[in-house]
């Protein structure tokens, strides 16, 4: 006996996800503007022309000119290149720690929620804890008791950021455990790891997806913090954080914009562009929608 | 005689009531409360009863995805109350579970391919075989193999049920625990899903316990009925002794209250009605927990809690003091 | 008898994002004073919107509510201000719905959303009247301690009380129509009895007619004077009860008989409908019934039949009804 299946257009129910995000033409721009970061960041060796670390301290301070697009800082270091390097670092802070975050996450609020009881208990007072610090205190210390470097930041911002993820993880955890399906799956002997990959994280995926872009927002702004406050990224190695070091003096802030603009303005475009494109994944992803 | 596929004695699941900040326990919800069962190998079981009478419990608790408080679950001999999860992962594969809602049942994200391949990849025997498998399923539970790439949400109810169906039977399971399988499909659909249940019986030799609310369906499929009422059961027997030789009241006011799709004689009809609301089963009331509801209660009633026996020679067990043979039949 | 409801190709369709679905395509309904009129049909036929659609309950925009006639009582329904809509909701129409707890305010006791509507279409000022005929209402459905369980809120009734109150809400004002939208469906099979117990003296004693939207057929010979069956958007059959299911005129009702499992028939193979209700964002051309009919010829495949009249108040939309008398 053939059953009829009635044929619908929608092979695939993602596309619509993909659909909705077109339609929001600020997350478009933003993905774009990203899009341009990342291949700077990647082919900063052949863009930038002059080498980052390189010292000519007779073209110190100098105004931008056709030689150095951005002007030079206070020893002669080509500006344009050390953004384009420095670019490297943020995104690869921003990128590594919200990993970490959300890898951290996902374990620590799948288990959380799927074995419940006193074991969900201790790892939500361990993220509130987590939570309840200001952020920068935290981060400073840890960077203090790890000293500075790159590796620091992403633990340290990363160790911040999980609670986010984990929650939503834990939610979606504890909303699919009584489904059915998840029930028809524990009734052929699948085990809590089993249910974590198979059914837990691709439910998790786009709110997590959500979390994790607004997490590497928030970890370049705060790469440039640290690196600003001498924490991070250590001189000559560059950073858009260390770059605002140099331009301090008010002197300076008058006298040779380009030393400050170049780095805020680059910090503050790629955190709202990311920005940007985690609220366009938001709208599409919004479950009234689909 | 030979020995039962399944033997459920004295089965209980009571689910604690926290209160304060301590979270002490100060009662608890007695969803199942001291079930016997009886199944043999390819006969259907029907477990009745509305809603809060304790059979989705019970048949969840057969596939152990609640842990019973009480009781044995002996299938071939072994009892699966008591099994660690070493040996329960292996014996998962003989009795399996299939749902009411077609919706719920089904992952959004998997293929129809993915869903039915599911049980053998987790029990480790996708690797030989697993593909056509698969397919074969698919044809038994009357699906198009072709179909297997689509996504659940592409069929309609009764064919999500099918799928559910066959993800079932893929471990080639000797029992199967249906918890009202067809309660949410549309009327013209529900009579296709059936027959393809009696089909699959008769052609695999599967047990069946069918979990249902509705009389009428029940009737079409079963080879003997158990009637539960608030945890426990009540009345026990085949199918012609439940449907035409009721002795217990609770099931004869079921038997009457179900419309009969006809209008003729419907003025003239008699039809018992139950007076109040069913009781909290977390806190039951003394002795025959149906008295409160009962038009024959008498003080015994609330003092001895009734045990299924035949007490009146009627052919099979009713847990009543008096239970009587319907007047008309 | 005087008609007192009269909907005359009435159609309802919804714009989402990725169609046009007709959930309502060109229905014809009358109900009479004083008769149940039981809507009959399965998922997608349409009922429920086409009882929502009655008292522009449905969400406009959204929703596109196109009528010949919509009247009720001679009055055109259709230019009616929303607060003359207002007048006629819970007043001259008591409205039930079939999931007590989303319809029940869960913030205020029932009493209160008894005396509520009562205040609304009567006296506006004399609350303690009102109060006090909520409690007859209550004790009038058979809630008993009535008094006391007008003070409770609806988390503290059962399924089938809470259904009681709501039948209280909908008889509060002596309504001239009731329409019922799957009243019993959520109700375990003793409180359905109860209720429909209920329907029926509510029915008597107001002398409303009634309108029951219900997908099991059970309940419409239990409760019905007149059926009228919907599938796919459409009426397919209209008639009197007794003649509805002593001798069905289209395929679809008479196969929707026969599938059904019954506890007055043998318990052989049931014998099931083939196929699956259609699909609405898409449905079949010609008769909507067609793929699944089998009668099904080609005039069926290109041409809809429209809703004959048979004679003894018989409709029925099938180009070969005449093969079923």
């Amino acid at each position: 006996m053939t059953i009829q299946v009635e044929v619908l257009d929608e092979a695939v129910p993602r596309r619509g996800a993909l659909r909705r995000f077109r339609r929001h033409p600020v997350a478009l721009a933003g993905l774009v503007f990203l899009f341009l970061v990342v291949l700077a960041a990647i082919f900063a060796r052949p863009l930038s022309g002059h080498d980052p670390n390189q010292i000519d301290l007779l073209a110190a301070r100098a105004a931008p000119s056709g030689e150095h697009w951005l002007g030079t800082d206070s020893t002669g270091r080509d500006v344009f290149s050390r953004l384009v390097f420095a670019g490297r670092v943020s995104l690869g802070v921003g990128i590594a720690s919200a990993a970490l975050a959300v890898v951290l996450g996902t374990v620590l609020g799948g288990i959380a929620g799927l074995l419940g009881g006193w074991v969900d208990g201790l790892v939500m007072r361990i993220a509130d804890v987590f939570m309840s610090f200001p952020s920068l205190v935290v981060i400073v210390v840890v960077a203090g008791i790890l000293g500075p470097s790159v590796v620091t930041m992403v633990i340290a911002i990363g160790l911040f950021q999980w609670p986010v993820c984990g929650r939503i993880v834990r939610g979606v955890t504890l909303s699919l455990r009584e489904q059915e399906y998840v029930l028809a799956s524990r009734a052929t002997g699948a085990g809590p790891m089993w249910l974590l990959r198979r059914h837990i994280i691709p439910a998790a995926l786009p709110p997590v997806s959500v979390a994790a872009t607004l997490a590497v927002a928030q970890a370049i702004a705060l790469e440039a913090t640290l690196s600003f406050l001498g924490l991070g990224v250590q001189p000559p190695s560059a950073s858009w954080g260390n770059m605002l070091t140099d331009a301090q003096s008010l002197t300076v802030i008058r006298t040779e914009p380009w030393l400050w603009l170049s780095p805020g303005v680059a910090v503050a475009l790629t955190v709202l562009a990311v920005n940007f494109i985690g609220d366009g994944l938001r709208d599409a992803v919004d479950p009234r929608q689909s | 005689m030979t020995q039962p596929l399944l033997k459920v004695e004295g089965l209980a699941k009571h689910f604690p009531i926290r209160k304060g900040v301590l979270r002490r326990q100060a009662g608890a919800v007695r969803a199942v409360d001291g079930v016997d069962l009886e199944l043999a190998a390819g006969e259907t079981l029907s477990l009745v009863g509305e809603s809060g009478c304790g059979k989705s419990t019970t048949g969840r608790l057969l596939v152990r995805l609640l842990e019973p408080t009480a009781g044995r679950i002996l299938f071939e001999g072994a009892d699966l109350a008591r099994l660690p999860q070493s040996q329960l992962r292996a014996k998962r594969r003989d009795i399996q579970i299939m749902f009411q809602d077609p919706y719920a049942s089904l992952s959004p994200r998997m293929t129809v391919h993915e869903i039915v391949a599911e049980p053998l990849r987790v029990q480790g025997c996708y690797a030989e075989g697993g593909a056509e498998r698969v397919a074969e399923l698919l044809r038994l539970v009357g699906l198009r193999p072709e179909h297997a790439r689509r996504y659940a949400h592409e069929f309609s109810g009764g064919q999500r049920q099918r799928v559910g169906l066959a993800r079932a039977l893929a471990l080639n399971p000797r029992l199967l625990v249906l918890d009202e399988p067809v309660s949410a499909l549309d009327v013209s659909v529900q009579a296709q899903v059936i027959n393809q249940l009696r089909d699959l019986q008769d052609r695999l030799g599967l047990a069946y316990l069918f979990i249902s609310h509705n009389l009428s369906v029940v009737r079409h499929i079963s080879h003997r009925v158990a009637v539960m009422y608030l945890g426990g059961i009540v009345e026990t027997g085949t199918r012609a002794d439940i449907f035409t030789r009721p002795t217990h009241p609770y099931t004869q006011a079921l038997l009457s209250a179900i419309p009969v799709p006809s209008p003729v004689g419907r003025d003239e009809r008699d039809r018992i009605t139950l007076t109040g609301d069913v009781p909290s089963p977390a806190d039951p009331p003394s002795g025959c927990r149906f008295r409160t509801r009962c038009w024959k209660a008498q003080d015994v009633c609330a003092q001895e809690t009734p045990t299924l026996i035949d007490r009146i020679g009627a052919g099979h067990p009713s847990a009543c003091h008096f239970p009587e043979l319907p007047t008309t039949s | 008898m005087t008609v007192l409801l009269r909907i005359e190709n009435l159609s309802v369709d919804f714009h989402t994002d990725d169609a046009v679905v007709h959930a309502v395509d060109g229905v014809d309904l009358e109900v009479h004073e004083g008769e149940i009129v039981a809507v009959v049909g399965e998922s997608g036929s349409g009922k429920t919107v086409t009882a929502m659609s009655v008292l522009r309950l449905l969400r406009e925009p959204a929703a596109r509510v196109s009528a010949g006639t919509l009247a009720f009582r001679g009055q055109d329904l259709r230019g009616l201000s929303p607060r003359q809509l207002r007048a006629i909701r819970g007043g001259p129409v008591g409205m039930i719905f079939q999931d007590p707890m989303t319809a029940l305010n869960p913030v205020l006791s029932i009493g209160d959303q008894i005396a509520e509507t009562v205040l609304l279409h009567q006296d506006r000022r004399d609350r303690k009247a009102a109060r006090a005929r909520a409690v007859e209402l209550l004790a009038l459905v058979g809630v008993p301690d009535a008094a006391h369980r007008a003070r409770q809120y609806p988390h503290e009734f059962s399924g089938g009380m809470r259904q009681r109150a709501m039948i209280a809400m909908a008889i509060a004002n002596d309504p001239d129509l009731i329409i019922a939208d799957e009243p019993t469906t959520a109700l375990d099979v003793t409180i359905q009895a109860q209720v429909l117990q209920l329907l029926r003296k509510a029915q008597r004693e107001t002398g409303a007619a009634t309108i029951l939207i219900t997908h099991d057929l059970g309940v419409v010979a239990e409760l019905a004077d007149r059926v009228v069956v919907m599938y796919a958007g459409r009426v397919v059959e209209t008639a009197e009860v007794h003649a509805l299911f002593g001798k069905p005129r289209h395929p679809y009702t008479l196969g929707l008989l026969a599938s059904l499992p019954r506890m007055d028939t043998e318990t052989d193979r049931l014998d099931p409908i083939p196929g699956n209700p259609p699909n609405m964002a898409s449905p079949p051309p010609g008769c909507p019934f067609h793929p699944r009919c089998p009668l099904a010829r080609d005039i069926c495949r290109t041409e809809r039949p429209a809703l004959l009249d048979l004679g003894d108040g018989r409709r029925s939309a099938c180009h070969f009804h005449e093969e079923l008398a």
